[in-house]
């Protein structure tokens, strides 16, 4: 027993006990079962568990902290209306705005940010960090920290591309198809069946062993298969909206297709649309950082999360976390926008559960 | 039951459709490479000499609706060709890895099903307290980290800072079932930890809709004591969105046992898949593709058959 396990246990018994007093349940239940899972990590892991348990409940804090000054700031800097909204944000939403606004920075002024180039020799090959490079050399002397920058503009970069080529292209089938119908509906709808009862990754394995590996290939064969999605939403959503009066009124008046589609049925469906959007960005983003681990995506020397991750894993062996950044900013950006979109939904659904 | 039956059927007949188009897909999409699958394989520097005995060797001579034909008539009987790259059967190679991969996915998902069930019931009856928010904010995190990610985290703490447990999931066939357990441990536990985060949102989300129904308001309002209310009055309707859920997170394990698979250096399927892209073996690219989709198409229509099983009122649709 030394310091600090004693001053780690007295605390958290000591703030739950204040929590209980002042009968916030919540808060302390939370602590209260800390504690708890404390004393049994602690007895098996030692002391080292327990500070892992420590440094991940500040880095917790942190977040929390930075999430709700940044909402205070938005509420402050937005319009009227637009900062009604935020106010009642749940933090992880507010949070998940925070990392998307840093990757949009970092992947825009990548050139400005970034000490050393993209594919820059600096160094040996796994050197440590020092003064130069934040985070060490990757296997072939690259500033890996540079390479994080660069890969926010060509990782997130790419898959935002093929995510709206995605949605552009099931949209406007959907909207075709639901404003139409007939034939196109019912050979679009079968298209789409077969496309999706294939798991996507293994589609995508047999489209890229075909055309090769290339960037342009890459956006075009992810659009593809994401499309599908896409289109049976907006299908959905358009459908009830084209049985509206409102539509057949247009009809009547003799609007075109492209009219009603543009003018009457988007305004009126965007909201489940745009919480899709950031749905499929998630799947899409996860897909291309995995094509990429696997050699098959973004080819090298363009830096890149995904292969970044498998050409340092040697590392990992050595007891090294350097491969886990790259790995932690796919899956920060991706909790990020999952947070966004999960208030997005509960907002436009006003579902409570 | 004979409607039952004819239902069943039915759905079954339409997953062999689904499962007859997508080998026309798989198949026909080698057709669209530039040139033909001897220039891709033999690269520009072939002879006009080697080009021809290629086409000879492989029958691309042959019309490709035939060639077509013939290599569905070989997938059923389970002959899928030989590899151009080892010239083995693909079979062959094909036969021990996806015994390994399922016996990966099956040790995976026997933890998951359980585990995610019972929580996702628990968080379920927790909902809006301090658990349900941190189990919805875990559960997310887990899907969205790629499966990489959280196999690496798995290799560098419980592999190489505390050596519990391999890192790299190399089999023999001298193993004990206990040893194969063991070896095999991190690779099913990275894939436990998605699956269970998938389904425990869904079984929580629909057992959630199951609760606001007005029955359960009403057998709570005649005092039946909370266990007797979802074991009773709940369960039985929970049988069906359960049933789908996990035959959905089945069919999920199957895309994410490449990744699994490859991080893990895992002697499956799905890293022979990645091998034969790389190297363009086409024979075995396809063999794989139509394993996986038919895999895929098979579990969806479990899902859909079981739930018209535990659902009569699908039995009838409008």
């Amino acid at each position: 027993m030394n310091y600090f396990v004693i001053g780690y246990y007295a605390l958290l018994i000591g703030a739950s006990c204040l929590a209980a007093y002042y009968s916030s349940r919540s808060a302390f239940l939370l602590l209260f079962s800390l504690t708890l899972v404390s004393f049994i990590v602690g007895i098996v892991g030692g002391e080292s568990a327990l500070w892992t348990i420590t440094v991940c409940a500040g880095v917790l804090a942190l977040c929390a902290g930075t999430a709700y000054a940044f909402r205070e700031f938005l509420v402050i800097v937005l319009p009227v209306e637009a900062s009604k909204a935020i106010k009642t944000a749940p933090l992880t939403a507010t949070f998940g705005l925070f990392v998307i606004m840093t990757y949009a920075i970092a992947g825009v002024f990548a050139p400005i940010i970034a000490p050393h180039g993209e594919a820059e020799i600096i160094a040996g090959a796994f050197e440590p960090p020092n003064d130069e490079m934040l985070l060490g050399a990757d296997q072939l002397g690259r500033d890996l920290f540079s390479r994080l920058v660069f890969g926010a503009r060509n990782t997130v970069g790419i898959a935002l591309l093929a995510t709206i080529l995605a949605f552009v292209l099931g949209a406007l089938m959907g909207l075709i198809a639901a404003t139409r119908g007939g034939w196109f509906d019912q050979l679009m709808g079968r298209v789409v069946d077969v496309i999706m009862s294939v798991p996507s990754l293994i589609f995508a394995l047999l489209l890229l062993s075909i055309f090769g590996t290339n960037v342009v290939v890459l956006i075009i064969i992810i659009a593809i298969i994401y499309s599908p999605r896409v289109f049976r939403l907006t299908r959905a959503v358009a459908g009830n909206v084209v049985v509206m009066d409102y539509i057949e009124a247009a009809r009547l008046r003799g609007e075109g297709l492209w009219y009603l589609i543009r003018r009457e049925i988007l305004p009126n469906s965007t909201a489940p649309l745009i919480a899709e959007f950031g749905l499929e960005f998630c799947f899409v983003f996860l897909l291309v950082a995995g094509l990429s681990f696997l050699g098959l995506g973004i080819q090298p020397p363009t830096a890149d999360w995904g292969s970044m991750v498998r050409e340092n894993a040697t590392l990992i062996s050595f007891g090294e976390i350097t491969p886990l950044f790259p790995a932690g900013a796919i899956a920060l950006l991706t909790v990020a926008v999952n947070f966004v979109v999960d208030w997005m939904l509960f907002r436009s659904s006003g579902l409570k559960g | 039951m004979t409607d039952v039956l004819g239902i069943v059927l039915k759905r079954l007949g339409l997953g062999v459709l689904t499962l007859l188009v997508i080998s026309i897909l798989i198949f026909f999409a080698v057709e669209l490479l530039p040139g033909d699958i001897a220039q891709a394989v033999l690269g520009q520097g072939a002879t006009e000499e080697n080009l021809k005995a290629m086409r000879e060797q492989l029958g691309l001579n042959e019309p490709a609706v035939w060639r077509y034909l013939q290599w569905l008539a070989g997938a059923i009987q389970g002959d899928f060709g030989s590899s151009l790259i080892s010239q083995k059967p693909v079979t062959e190679t094909i036969a021990p890895r996806f015994a390994n991969t399922l016996f990966l996915a099956s040790y995976a998902a026997v933890i998951a099903v359980p585990v995610a069930i019972i929580l996702g019931v628990i968080v379920a009856l927790l909902r809006e307290s301090i658990f349900d928010r941190v189990a919805n904010v875990t559960t997310l995190t887990s899907i969205s980290s790629p499966e990489f990610f959280l196999g690496y985290i798995l290799i560098l703490y419980l592999a190489v800072k505390n050596p519990w447990f391999p890192a790299i999931a190399s089999l023999s066939d001298d193993m004990t079932f206990l040893e194969l357990l063991n070896r095999t441990f991190l690779p099913a536990l990275t894939m436990v930890l998605v699956v269970v985060a998938h389904m425990m949102r869904m079984t929580r989300a629909s057992i959630i809709n199951l609760l606001a129904s007005p029955y359960i308001e009403m057998a709570r309002l005649k005092g039946t004591p909370a266990w007797k209310v979802i074991v009773k009055h709940a369960l039985p309707n929970a049988w069906a969105p359960i049933i789908n859920v996990v035959a959905l997170n089945l069919a999920y394990l199957i895309t994410g046992v490449v990744l699994v698979e490859v991080v893990f250096v895992y002697p499956g399927i799905g890293q022979l898949l990645v091998d034969s892209v790389t190297k363009r073996d086409f024979p075995v690219v396809q063999a794989c593709c139509l394993i996986f989709a038919a895999t895929f198409i098979l579990l969806n229509l479990a899902a859909d058959v079981g739930a018209i099983l535990t659902n009569p009122r699908l039995r009838h649709p409008k």
